[in-house]
């Protein structure tokens, strides 16, 4: 991966401000806050699919966080430990909710790999992104990634919108990297196919398997 | 040098994953972009599979709506001593 100046020199800075944050400078933590609020709240109601659920993560992550400041080892970037605690609270709100039916995200899943099955199969237009205004790719995008199950939903959201790493994912969602690598597949395959319907270049309706 | 394997579209969508996340070894990437190559349904799996992972990545972040910033601020407030930016 090819990481830009500038998103190292956030990463200085986030451990700059974790480090005035510990001194106790006022201003340091709440600037980590403004940062990285709106990915955690995302991140949140990504997993817990529950808009009350989100904001008790948000506040959560947060509040654990400051008071763990001395934990934060900096041997990963602050925000992956922030994706962290949030994964941990949104499963914990999950878990909770299980008696509601609510499927749970360690819940055992499909992990053969052997059925994989790709159907619908339709070259895009090679910006697809450029078909639609933002909040309609928004609302386009929210609603494929909720149609997903939760765990695979968790799975593509840290690896792929988040860039945890395999094993980082793997640590976050108590999996093991084979479960990780299996449902990354699926998921990634199964938004490709919910997106076919927007994306598909005009005309080309080529229905295939493989 | 060896001659290359050649694998079959099942074969590939296993390994898709690892080869769009640039984990493949060398060999195998080989093996993967032959068949590529040769097979325009893969190909297209391939392409459209790593246009998914793109545009999720460049979805926004919406803003956070401005009653839950505020009781975020006044938890922080109240737990931690700081107000936090508006």
């Amino acid at each position: 991966m090819i990481q830009s100046s500038s998103s190292q020199a956030v990463l200085n800075d986030d451990l700059e401000l974790v480090g005035q944050a510990r001194r106790g400078e006022p201003e340091a933590f709440p600037e980590l806050v403004n940062r990285y609020e709106r990915k955690i709240y995302r991140l949140a109601r990504h997993i817990t699919q529950n808009e009350e659920d989100a904001e008790d993560v948000l506040q959560e992550t947060f509040l654990k966080a400051f008071a763990n400041l001395s934990q934060f080892q900096g041997h990963s970037k602050f925000y992956t430990w922030l994706v962290r605690i949030a994964v941990n609270e949104s499963l914990m709100k999950l878990r909770r909710r299980k008696a509601d039916k609510v499927v749970s995200l360690d819940e055992p899943v499909e992990t053969d790999d052997g059925d994989v099955v790709v159907r619908d199969i339709a070259a895009w237009d090679p910006n697809p992104e450029q078909q639609y205004g933002r909040s309609e790719m928004n609302v386009i995008l929210t609603r494929a990634i909720n149609s997903l199950p939760p765990g695979f939903r968790a799975v593509f959201w840290l690896r792929d919108v988040e860039e945890l790493s395999t094993e980082e994912t793997a640590n976050s969602l108590n999996l093991s990297i084979p479960a990780v690598k299996s449902r990354l597949l699926r998921a990634r395959l199964q938004l490709r196919e919910k997106l076919n319907r927007y994306f598909r270049k005009h005309g080309d309706n080529t229905p295939d398997h493989l | 040098m060896g001659t290359t394997r050649q694998i079959t579209c099942k074969q590939l969508l296993k390994e898709l994953t690892d080869y769009l996340d640039g984990s493949l070894d060398r060999d195998s990437r080989v093996q993967l972009e032959a068949h590529l190559a040769k097979c325009p349904n893969c190909w297209v799996v391939c392409d459209t599979t790593k246009k998914t992972i793109e545009v999720f990545r460049g979805m926004d972040p919406y803003p956070l709506p401005d009653d839950v910033k505020g009781r975020l601020m006044k938890a922080l407030q109240r737990r931690c001593g700081h107000a936090g930016h508006a």
